[in-house]
């Protein structure tokens, strides 16, 4: 069985992100990681091949630069190649034109049984290019994934919903997003880190792709960000001062947010 | 100069998120317990390939380059329990390297490579009631009858001693006095006449069980000598490098998260219609730190560059052990202090940095020893 996982390199979130005040977009110029949220996109791939018995796990990404150590740690999780759309042209690209490119690269790995991604990245969160993909690949498009199981050319998945899951059935091949935390991601072991350096990485450029430079980036978008403002600051909450009676007060208040 | 690679930070990356979610939930409770599962973690690491990494593959080992024993330890040092930081560096850095040098193959097949794997818990057992840095001092015997050697003796202040699978003993094998006729032995701890006398209550590192052994007529093979009958101080001279290296690096992972940790807590500590981090005195003494930090870590690198190179690293292992275990001290009273009251309880993590970072200016040679070396090596002793 082989699995496409869709994954993204992102600044790391333990550093200060900042916004590009000209372009509004997030300043990705520094050192970028594997989204985390991806990881369990790949931790599930891995266990999906080996429950099939065989195949392989591929990793599709793209990037204005050519950073790849994000791609190397999902390597080192046990993915056995990736492809890599690297080209300056990329910058500023939208979610639509991001699932377009990202579809044409999962067309250069053959034909997959699944293609899994996240829900959405944990740095732009438009939560759009799944379906998106689906769409221009002719696939089926499940999402919240929170389990899935193979059997034959059918797979079986759980699908999160606000009041528990849903149990769907989708033929194969088929798009799968796959929720955040419903797997526990695999550490790189040191042995599988040294092997992620030599495994197979295609770093492709948009015209590989047969796409034109002028369809992608900021000439391609067909979104753009207008305005960025400050979230609004958290207001001050109240302090109830226990003289006795804090409990009462706790209950009338809330009573009046009709909590109880 | 060391250059890091994207396999570096992978692994460095790597080892954070391990101690992160693996070792700091459980630190308060293992502190606690005054034991960690030892069996259980080691074996999370020995899958990973954390145990042996610059040891042999044919061993089970990685073949890594030194760089990568010095990241485990930096990240590893960063844990909020350094007991089983100082578990883990005695693993893979003070009990198995003599074995992994000197060890026949059939030893090593027996013995690390399980220990590689986190199959068994090991523990070096040099220190003696009688004598703890002075190892010409030891007095433990194992006297040949036929193929086998008989233990008489005790051991004192061993990490891991109360969960150890096998010890790297070192005891006296002839009647030459001094550092002569001393010899490095597997001792399996199910062997009949071992025995735990007791598990010692410590100051701090107190997630590490830490016991005092008894050998009383224990029976091991002579096959169970490590190398050369007769080498054993030589040998535990050398395996001291690797054992005082991996403090080192260890402790500028603790010393570089404690001065995280305590910039946070004086820029955010609101005092005097200010924060405490407006004080100069404060910001000075940290800066001070952060100084010495960039140094000892350069210290390493060089440190590096000459284990690559092959060379003998007892004065750069000499004078990271005295370097490191000193700015830890000084460290941890800088937190204590700019934590004030809240350094001085149980609540916050100085209090606990205070007790634990002052074992290494004892355990695996004491500053004294250090400086005895160093003051020897220009002349003056």
């Amino acid at each position: 069985m082989n699995v496409v996982v869709c994954v993204k390199q992102i600044p790391d979130p333990a550093d200060p992100g900042a916004l590009d005040p000209e372009t509004k977009t997030l300043v990705r110029s520094g050192k970028l990681i594997l989204d985390e949220s991806d990881s369990y996109g790949v931790e599930m791939a891995l266990q999906l091949v080996d429950a099939a018995g065989g195949g392989e796990v591929t990793l599709v990404s793209m990037a204005p630069n050519d950073e790849q150590s994000g791609l190397r740690t999902a390597l080192a999780m046990g993915a056995a190649k990736a492809v890599l759309v690297s080209d300056e042209a990329l910058r500023g690209s939208d979610a639509l034109t991001t699932a377009k490119v990202l579809a044409a690269a999962i067309g250069r790995t053959g034909q997959p049984d699944l293609v899994l991604t996240a829900t959405e990245s944990s740095d732009g969160y438009t939560g759009t290019v799944p379906e998106q993909i689906a769409e221009l690949l002719s696939l089926p498009s499940v999402t919240f994934a929170k389990s899935i199981a193979v059997d034959g050319g059918t797979a079986s998945v759980q699908r999160q919903t606000e009041a528990g899951y849903d149990d769907v059935q989708v033929p194969l091949p088929a798009v799968v997003s796959v929720t955040a935390g419903v797997v526990e991601p695999r550490y790189p072991s040191f042995k599988g880190i040294m092997a992620a350096k030599s495994k197979p990485l295609d770093q492709v450029t948009v015209a590989d792709l047969g796409m034109d430079a002028g369809q992608v980036g900021w000439s391609g978008a067909g979104q753009e960000i207008v305005d960025v403002s400050e979230a609004e600051a958290r207001e001050a909450g109240t302090i109830v001062e226990d003289d006795g009676e804090g409990h009462q007060k706790v209950v009338e208040f809330l009573a009046e947010l009709k909590v109880i | 100069m060391v250059e890091f690679t994207e396999e570096h930070e992978i692994f460095r990356t790597m080892v954070r998120d391990l101690v992160v979610e693996q070792i700091d939930p459980h630190a308060d409770e293992w502190e606690e317990r005054g034991e960690f599962p030892a069996h259980d973690l080691f074996r999370r690491f020995g899958e990973l390939g954390l145990l042996g990494l610059e040891y042999d593959p044919a061993d089970g080992g990685g073949g890594a380059d030194h760089v990568f024993t010095m990241i485990l330890g930096e990240e590893v040092g960063r844990c909020a329990s350094m007991g089983v930081a100082m578990a883990l560096a005695v693993q893979t850095d003070m009990a198995t390297p003599s074995l992994a040098r000197f060890g026949s193959p059939e030893l090593r097949e027996r013995y690390l490579r399980p220990a590689i794997a986190g199959e068994m818990v090991t523990s070096i057992a040099v220190s003696e009631p009688d004598a703890g840095s002075d190892v010409a001092g030891i007095s433990t015997r194992a006297v040949r009858d036929g193929d086998e050697w008989v233990i008489n003796g005790a051991k004192m202040w061993i990490t891991n001693g109360a969960q150890a699978d096998w010890l790297c003993l070192l005891a006296r094998t002839s009647d030459e006095g001094g550092y002569r006729g001393m010899s490095q032995i597997v001792v399996p701890t199910d062997a009949a006449g071992f025995s735990v006398s007791r598990k010692l209550d410590k100051l701090g590192m107190r997630a590490s069980d830490t016991a005092e052994l008894s050998f009383v007529d224990v029976r091991v093979p002579v096959a169970n000598t490590i190398g050369e009958i007769g080498s054993g101080f030589q040998q535990q001279m050398a395996q001291f490098q690797n054992e005082r290296m991996i403090a080192g690096y260890q402790l500028v992972g603790a010393v570089e998260r404690a001065l995280e940790r305590t910039v946070q807590y004086v820029r955010n500590r609101r005092a005097f219609g200010g924060v405490l981090a407006d004080n100069q005195v404060i910001q000075y003494e940290l800066a001070d730190i952060a100084a010495e930090l960039d140094m000892l870590r350069h210290h390493h690198w060089a440190t590096v560059a000459a284990v690559r190179a092959g060379q003998d690293i007892t004065r750069q292992a000499t004078v990271s052990k005295l370097k490191a275990a000193r700015l830890a001290r000084r460290m941890a009273d800088a937190a204590v202090q700019f934590h004030g009251g809240m350094g001085y309880v149980e609540e916050l993590w100085p209090a606990r940095f205070f007790r634990d970072s002052r074992l290494w200016s004892i355990g695996g040679g004491a500053d004294e020893v250090m400086l005895r070396t160093l003051a020897r090596s220009i002349g003056v002793a």
